[in-house]
């Protein structure tokens, strides 16, 4: 049995005070008028765009890129991307695909762009520790369904990392209500005025796809799946805590069905969650292969975070009977789910580039352009880090090459995410500052915090499980 | 020079297995076993070391990739940078994502292939190699402990070796050894 220890909540709760304030401190220095970006713009002498990416680099929004979002969505997105026909200089207008913007819609264009910069990085580290959470539930559901017999020691671990899941799916919910009572922008689509026939800021695209893409829609959907995956984890957990109790395995048989059952809910449920909480913030852009590319990343951190929270049960001496072999299966997932991400990454990428559809590759030309660094930074640590690092069967043996394995692969999906989400909301004002990052660590703090209380509330090997004993004495 | 070996026959590995624990204790030394099918556990019972066949496929598919890039970049960014649809073939980079279908297979391919004869010539495995069963009935169901006899007294080592299960022991000389 495992308890909360108070240094442990005491860091966590350091976590999420230290992440607010370094939130609220950014966020009250963030440009709030028009008036402050065109003084940030001067002090930086009407700078050539491509100097450094800081908190600050607000001479970046110069070249209009990120077309899909705010108040240039009256042209098709992909005309406007090739790069060397738009004007460079920095004063007076320039040209994006036709629009001309004037100075002051300049002006307009990057403030709307810092408003959503507190909101995206709340978006973005709500969305990653949700992920890990709802994708551990999936792997544990895997267990179940595969009948697996190395995995029993480690399913209260998995329940334990699960119980992120409601508070993590609720402040997600929350968070898109807010969008979608205009507290924000970070969803263009979201915006009214687009669905006005002859309307300024008519944008023919959006309305087109007004039938899926409403407000309503989004809201009602998100309250399915989250009610959805929500039941299955409660019955989970208690079908578990019956067989422990239990004289038969009826409850198991029960958990067996019932995580078949959520396994099917499940991938069509992420698949449109992807669409409706990612892929729609591009709403002129669409990939087939985005759902899989999501679960991907979600996989991978889910199984690196089940790695680094057994390692570190396992290190102050419970779990007694996890022994290297486990590990060294938990690190063989991270391997090979981190080859696939990259597969996914790579199809959705290459088929992209290959055919170079104005419509499609604007969608990677954005991010080529304006996020060379973390567009291929976190490549390299999703995966040629662990490509090398895990690649040595006794490497996966060694818990602290694991740990750090883990935190690059968590570190590099959370750039990923980033990269999906920040383009599509803050275009060029982008950066990994203050906001960023004491969102990061809030939640960070939150989920530490709910996961080990989460963990302590049940013994950490569970009694009767049918397959305990073959855990037990698993061997590699 | 007549060289003589004990062949100790076996019908379950559970009981080869433990043999195999005796005689080491024994410090015998074991020549070879021959056995039907894999026996889990039972290279580590020898003392065998592990093989480093992973090592040499590592190092191949590294080769294969380098040999991916090298033709490519050769063929279609040195030799002949033609504008094939549009593709960029001023550098190798700017090309690469249509590379990479070809350096993937290739790494596959070298990994794979050179790894297999690898293994071929360091088992001396090749087609109209004659087979070494000293018994037929190893390929079967039998298994099969060949332990150095020489030295040692054979009367005092059958009477070990039927101690630990073995059902038949024959005294071989061996006269090409």
């Amino acid at each position: 049995m495992y308890t909360l220890s108070k240094n442990l909540k005491l860091s966590a709760i350091i976590f999420m005070v230290v992440g607010a304030v370094l939130f609220a401190v950014d966020y009250v220095m963030l440009p709030k008028s028009t008036a402050d970006i065109e003084a940030m713009e001067a002090a930086h002498g009407g700078g050539h765009g491509d100097t450094a990416h800081e908190v600050d680099g607000g001479t970046h929004t110069e070249k209009g890129h990120s077309t899909e979002i705010h108040g240039e969505s009256n042209h098709a997105s992909g005309v406007a991307h090739g790069d060397s026909q738009l004007a460079d200089s920095h004063d007076g207008d320039h040209a994006d695909g036709g629009h001309v913007m004037s100075k002051e819609e300049h002006l307009e264009h990057t403030l709307h762009q810092y408003q959503n910069k507190p909101w995206s990085a709340i978006y973005i580290a709500a969305f990653f520790f949700f992920m890990i959470a709802l994708a551990c539930l999936a792997f544990y559901a895997v267990q179940y369904v595969a009948q697996a017999g190395w995995s029993p020691l480690l399913l209260r671990v998995m329940e334990g990392i699960t119980g992120y899941l409601l508070p993590g799916s609720i402040i997600m919910f929350v968070l898109l209500a807010l969008s979608g009572f205009h507290l924000n922008h970070l969803f263009h689509w979201m915006d009214p005025d687009l669905l006005v026939e002859g309307g300024d800021k008519y944008d023919k695209l959006i309305a087109g796809k007004s039938g899926y893409l409403n407000v309503t829609g989004l809201l009602i959907r998100a309250a399915v799946f989250i009610a959805g995956w929500n039941i299955y984890r409660f019955f989970a957990v208690k079908f578990s805590k019956n067989q422990d109790e239990g004289a038969d395995n009826r409850w198991h048989k029960k958990s067996f069905k019932a995580a078949a059952g959520f396994l099917v809910f499940f991938i069509y449920t992420e698949s449109i969650m992807s669409w409706d909480w990612i892929m729609s913030l591009d709403p002129h852009w669409f990939s087939t292969l985005f759902g899989w590319y999501v679960f991907a990343g979600m996989m991978v951190c889910a199984i690196t975070v089940i790695a680094m929270v057994t390692i570190y049960l396992k290190s102050i001496g419970l779990l007694e009977n996890v022994n290297d072999s486990h590990i060294h299966d938990l690190a063989k997932f991270m391997f090979a789910f981190s080859i696939f991400w990259t597969y996914l990454w790579f199809s959705q990428f290459m088929l992209i580039w290959y055919s170079n559809i104005p419509e499609e590759v604007t969608y990677y030309i954005t991010r080529i352009e304006d996020y060379n660094l973390p567009f291929f930074g976190m490549l390299a640590m999703n995966f040629v880090f662990p490509l090398l690092l895990l690649m040595n069967s006794e490497y996966k043996r060694i818990n602290w090459f694991v740990m750090m394995a883990g935190v690059v692969i968590l570190l590099g999906h959370y750039l990923d995410l980033f990269n999906m989400v920040m383009p599509a909301t803050v275009g060029k004002s982008w950066s990994i500052g203050f906001v960023e990052i004491g969102s990061l660590m809030f939640f960070f703090g939150l989920f530490i915090f709910v996961v080990f209380s989460s963990l302590a509330k049940r013994p950490l090997e569970p009694k009767r499980n049918p397959l305990i004993e073959e855990s037990k004495h698993f061997h590699y | 020079m007549a060289h003589s070996v004990i062949h100790a026959i076996y019908t379950d590995d559970d009981v080869l297995m433990n043999a195999v624990k005796e005689v080491k204790k024994k410090h015998l030394h074991i020549n070879e076993i021959y056995s039907p099918f894999p026996v889990h556990g039972l290279d580590k019972a020898m003392g065998l070391a592990p093989t480093r066949i992973a090592i040499t496929a590592f190092m191949y598919g590294c080769l294969g990739l380098t040999v991916a890039i090298v033709m490519m970049n050769f063929i279609m960014i040195e030799d002949w940078p033609q504008d094939i649809g549009g593709k960029p073939s001023f550098s190798y980079i700017e090309n690469m994502p249509a590379f990479v279908p070809i350096m993937f297979e290739l790494t596959v391919f070298f990994a794979a292939h050179l790894m297999v004869i690898t293994f071929y010539m360091r088992s001396k495995l090749w087609p109209f190699k004659k087979a070494e069963n000293p018994d037929l009935r190893t390929t079967d169901d039998h298994f099969l402990m060949e332990i150095d006899a020489d030295g040692q007294n054979a009367q005092e080592l059958a009477d070990f070796l039927v101690t630990t299960g073995a059902t038949e022991i024959n005294l071989v000389a061996n006269e090409e050894a």
